[in-house]
Parts: C-alpha cells; sequence; structure tokens
C-alpha cells in the first residue's frame, strides 16, 4: 500500500490554475520531496493532501483514506508543519504541546509521557515552560515539528521547514528530519525550493514547476538526465572565449553571465586541456576554471529553461494574482 | 465536550496572561462612572431611583464593560488567523462548531470576570444590591451579553481578512450599540423614534436585565428581557458559527 496516491490533482483559483492535474505515488517511509520556485504550486498541493483545500477535480489519498470522503481520518494519519509559524506564542512550549494533544484527544497519561518524549528529540525539554515568544527561529520549528508528532501520525508534511533560518540552525533541522525517518520510519513528504535541502533529505523528488510535475526521480536519476558535466571558466575576456570554444566539437550549450561563461558537456575532464591549450595558444586570460556535475539546479535549468532564482519574481507575481482572485 | 474545554482553557490562560488588557479595558468603564456617576449624580434627578443617577448607570456600564470584552474576544480570532494559530485547530480532526463554541465560552468567561471586576468595585461606589437571587439573575444576564456578543465578534471576523476594518467596527457598530442601549438614560420619556431604536438594540435587554438583578427595578420587564437576548444569543451563535464553517486559509 502507498502512503500517498495522487491522481490527476487540480485546483483552481478564478482561472488561474495553481495545480494542475499532479499524479504521483509514494511509498511507506520515503521521504519525498516536491521542489519548485515560490508559486509553482506546492503548497496549494500540500493544502489539498491535507484537507484544508478541496480539490477542483482529481482524487487523493493519504494513508488509504480518501481526502474528499475520509476527512477526519486523514486529518489523524497526518502531521503538519504549516509554512508559517502556527505556534501560540502566548502560552508554553508544554502548553502548545498540550493543547494539541487535547485536540487529537489523546488520553491524559499519553499525553504527559509523549510530550516530554518529543521535547527531549528536539532538546527543548528544558525550557518547556517558557512562553513561546521567548524562543528563537530554530527552536520554534523544532517545536512545531515536535507537535505535529505527539499524535504519531503515519505521514508528516512538512512545509518549507527551514525558509528563514540560517545555515546551522538549517543543518541541525535536516539531522532530526533524516534521524525522524530513520527511527520512527515515518513518511514524510517536504516541500522546498532549496535544491541543498531536496538533495540531502529526499528519496525521491518532484520537480513542480506551473503548476505541474516537469520531472520525478531519485536525485542521482534527475541529474543523470541533464546528461552534461558544467565547465565555469572566469576570464576577463569572455567574449573572444565564448567565439572560440563554441566552434569546438561535443559542447552541447555556452552562455555567458556577468563575470564567467559556463559550458555544458559530456566528459567535462577530457575536454578541459582542450580548452586551456585553445585559450593559451590566442592569448586570451583564465581567471579560473572549474569542472562541477550537475546539480539539483542544473536540473531545474533543464527541464524548465530558466533558473529557479528566475522563476521566483514570476512566481510571486503570479501568487499576488492569485490572491487578487480569491477575494 | 473536551475540544470545547481546550479551546475555552487556552482562552482563560491568554486572559490571564495578558495583565495590560486586563486593566486596560477596565479604564474606560471606570473612567465613565467617576466621570458620568459623580459628574451628574446632583444634576440628574430620576424619579423612583433612590441610589441617584450613579446607581442607575451602574448596570449600564458593567454591560459596556462585557460587550466590549466579549467582542474583542470574539474579534481576537483575526489575530489568530495572522499569527497562524488558526490552521493548527482548523486541521485536526475536530468539527468547526466545536472550535467555534469553545471560542464563544472562552470569550464569554473573561467578559464575565471583567464585568464582575466592574461590579466589585460599584460596590465602593455605594451599590446596593437587592438581593442574592437579585445577583444571580445579574449573572445570567451577563452571561447572555457574553455569549451572544463573543459569537457577533467572531461572526465579524470571519469575514475580516486583518485588523484594519477594526476601528469601523468599532465606532459605527459597538459604540452605537453601546449608546443606543439605555446604558446611560431612561427609555422611558425618549421621542418615540429613539425609543424605538432602543428596543431594536439587543444590548438594551441585557441592560434592563441587569437593572433589575440588581436594583430590583426597570423598564422593561425582566422575562421579556430573558426571552429577547436568549433569542438573540441563539441567533448570533447560529450566525457566528455559520460564518466559521466558512473560513477558508
Amino acid at each position: 500500500m502507498f502512503a500517498i496516491t495522487v491522481e490527476n490533482l487540480t485546483k483552481e483559483f478564478g482561472n488561474f490554475t495553481a495545480v494542475n492535474g499532479l499524479s504521483f505515488n509514494i511509498e511507506q517511509g520515503e521521504v519525498f520531496g516536491l521542489l519548485g520556485p515560490n508559486g509553482a504550486g506546492k503548497t496549494t498541493t500540500m493544502s489539498m493532501l491535507s484537507t484544508m483545500l478541496k480539490p477542483s477535480c482529481g482524487k487523493a489519498s493519504v494513508n488509504g483514506y480518501d481526502i474528499l470522503n475520509n476527512e477526519d481520518e486523514v486529518r489523524r494519519s497526518i502531521g503538519i508543519v504549516f509554512q508559517d509559524q502556527s505556534l501560540d506564542e502566548e502560552l508554553t512550549a508544554y502548553e502548545n504541546m498540550d493543547f494539541h494533544g487535547r485536540l487529537y484527544r489523546l488520553d491524559k497519561g499519553i499525553r504527559k509521557k509523549r510530550i516530554i518524549e518529543l521535547l527531549e528529540l528536539v532538546e527543548l525539554a528544558d525550557k518547556k515552560e517558557n512562553l513561546v515568544k521567548t524562543y528563537s527561529g530554530g527552536m520554534r520549528r523544532r517545536l512545531e515539528i515536535a507537535r505535529g508528532l505527539l499524535h504519531e501520525p503515519k505521514v508528516l508534511f512538512l512545509d518549507e521547514p527551514t525558509l528563514g533560518l540560517d545555515p546551522q540552525t538549517r543543518n541541525h533541522l535536516w539531522d532530526y528530519i533524516e534521524k525522524l525517518s530513520r527511527e520512527k520510519g515515518i513518511t514524510i513528504i517536504l516541500t522546498t525550493h532549496y535544491m541543498e535541502e531536496a538533495d540531502k533529505l529526499c528519496n525521491r523528488i518532484a520537480i513542480i514547476d506551473k503548476g505541474s510535475i516537469i520531472a520525478l526521480g531519485t536525485s542521482d536519476k534527475l541529474k543523470k538526465d541533464v546528461g552534461v558535466d558544467i565547465i565555469k571558466i572566469v576570464s576577463s575576456e569572455k567574449e573572444k572565449l565564448w567565439s572560440a570554444v563554441s566552434s569546438m566539437p561535443g559542447i552541447k550549450n555556452i552562455e555567458i553571465h556577468d563575470d564567467s561563461l559556463t559550458i555544458g558537456l559530456k566528459d567535462a575532464e577530457k575536454h578541459v586541456v582542450k580548452i586551456i591549450n585553445m585559450a593559451y595558444s590566442r592569448d586570451i586570460p583564465i581567471g579560473s576554471i572549474s569542472i562541477h556535475k550537475p546539480t539539483l539546479e542544473d536540473v531545474f535549468l533543464h527541464f524548465t529553461g530558466r533558473t529557479i532564482r528566475e522563476e521566483e519574481a514570476s512566481g510571486k507575481e503570479q501568487m499576488r494574482m492569485m490572491r487578487r482572485l480569491r477575494r | 465536550m473536551d475540544i470545547i474545554y481546550t479551546i475555552w482553557l487556552r482562552n482563560l490562560k491568554r486572559y490571564i496572561r495578558s495583565k495590560s488588557r486586563l486593566l486596560g479595558s477596565l479604564g474606560m468603564p471606570i473612567f465613565l462612572m467617576l466621570v458620568l456617576g459623580y459628574g451628574l449624580n446632583s444634576v440628574v434627578v430620576l424619579p423612583g431611583m433612590e441610589q441617584g443617577y450613579i446607581g442607575f448607570i451602574i448596570p449600564g456600564i458593567i454591560s459596556m464593560s462585557v460587550l466590549f470584552t466579549s467582542v474583542f474576544a470574539g474579534i481576537q480570532i483575526i489575530w489568530d488567523k495572522q499569527f497562524g494559530f488558526l490552521k493548527e485547530t482548523l486541521v485536526a480532526p475536530v468539527s468547526r462548531l466545536e472550535i467555534m463554541l469553545g471560542q464563544t465560552f472562552g470569550g464569554a468567561t473573561t467578559a464575565v470576570i471583567q464585568g464582575l471586576i466592574i461590579f466589585v468595585l460599584s460596590l465602593f461606589m455605594g451599590l446596593k444590591v437587592s438581593s442574592i437571587p437579585g445577583f444571580a439573575i445579574a449573572i445570567v444576564f451577563m452571561i447572555l451579553i457574553g455569549i451572544s456578543f463573543t459569537a457577533f465578534g467572531i461572526a465579524i471576523a470571519s469575514r475580516m481578512d486583518d485588523m484594519h476594518g477594526f476601528q469601523l467596527i468599532i465606532n459605527f457598530v459597538i459604540f452605537p450599540i453601546f449608546g443606543l442601549s439605555g446604558a446611560l438614560f431612561p427609555i422611558d420619556d425618549l421621542p418615540l423614534w429613539v425609543r424605538s431604536l432602543t428596543l431594536l438594540d439587543p444590548l438594551t435587554y441585557g441592560v434592563e436585565g441587569i437593572r433589575y438583578g440588581l436594583l430590583g427595578t426597570s423598564q422593561i420587564d425582566p422575562l421579556i428581557c430573558f426571552m429577547v437576548l436568549s433569542g438573540f444569543t441563539v441567533v448570533m451563535v447560529m450566525i457566528g458559527s455559520h460564518l466559521f464553517r466558512k473560513i477558508s486559509i
């Protein structure tokens, strides 16, 4: 049995299609990533799977329960950490947990025991009597994750779990998430627009853009699909270098950026010597040269023709449009 | 029941912790009681009012403080919406009705506490309560005002996205409800059109009910007050829960 099955899931706001015919299955125990820029439809997908939004059409089930016909069972099966904070700052960490436990009708004894266990897991046990408003961003995130686990969900939804956190805290959180997946065998579905995060945590990744999945697979497979390595050369005469290199055989693509030239080609290690020799013979100075294997960033570029940052701007535009439509 | 209690408990914890809000919302009623009560006591003579004008307005001021506290308590869910906490409640496997009722009873409880504080203060200002059952009657009316107007606040908050409209609601809805309620003046001798307005104002029946309970006299039959206010409470809880059900975030 799959932990989550999604079939042709679609959500429209007015005439704007936020999610367009998504289909995928998630295995039990898997960490599944939805990767894409802001406004790509990740959060909308999460909202539908967590029964917060009704899909316009399509079907989905979570833990075997249909999201339309069996809302309460779906809700009982999932834990969720929202993109925006959802703690009560005027209550202590313990009280926030306790509130959650009561909402999910856990018996007093079990509630108490699990709250302590989970607060220990996220290393907040010694601060459990402090008001949440005194917590830092990272502590709040950890508390939210602990809270999401309190009723022992089968599936944990993490919507941009590390957004706005400093790199150190982010690494720390990644460790927690890995630990959860390893020790509790819990199915995790997470959205992110950090390539690194998806790469590090997820067994499989769906790249989602403008409401549709454009690629799906393990991070290694997605990178293989790109098929080329990338050479990056910093040079003061990059135009000259560009015209020289572009005539060489085996070059898949070549682009000029602010201070550098990126060349996509197969077996970059073999060709790099030729490029250097040629630049030397034509008196083109080379500041530095580096070869790297494709990252998820390149994967995104490969499948969409845009970098994720270029996409951010237009994604925000879409969000604005969506908000207007929803009013 | 557990869920309603859980949400009620959270409201009470927040209320007790926020001392500044507790004190802040006492300011206006106390101010009115002192200024109007002492200021007009010697000028205004009401026939049949043994306790003078100050005795007359004390039930009005108590209603005012219950009214404002309960509307605020209802509107508070806008904060929950903005700060995200509402999501945590809405995604749990509980019905919206339970959440709404918990919020309503929580708000009503804080409002009644606030009204009781004013009541205790007015004992020091010379209020003499007619009888113990009378006091119980006053409490019942305070509870009804609390429940109906918290539900009213929730209904408003369900339709609002942020606090921008808050001032508008206070100035054009809450103050008129208070002003027209006969909290500060007797309604018997008013011109007909003003009198009709006061009789349309649900708070009038709350004020009169409390007045009957505390002073033993009122201008409207307390039984009618009770029936009208109960009816209003039921309608408000229905409207509030209906609109709350439709919130999407």
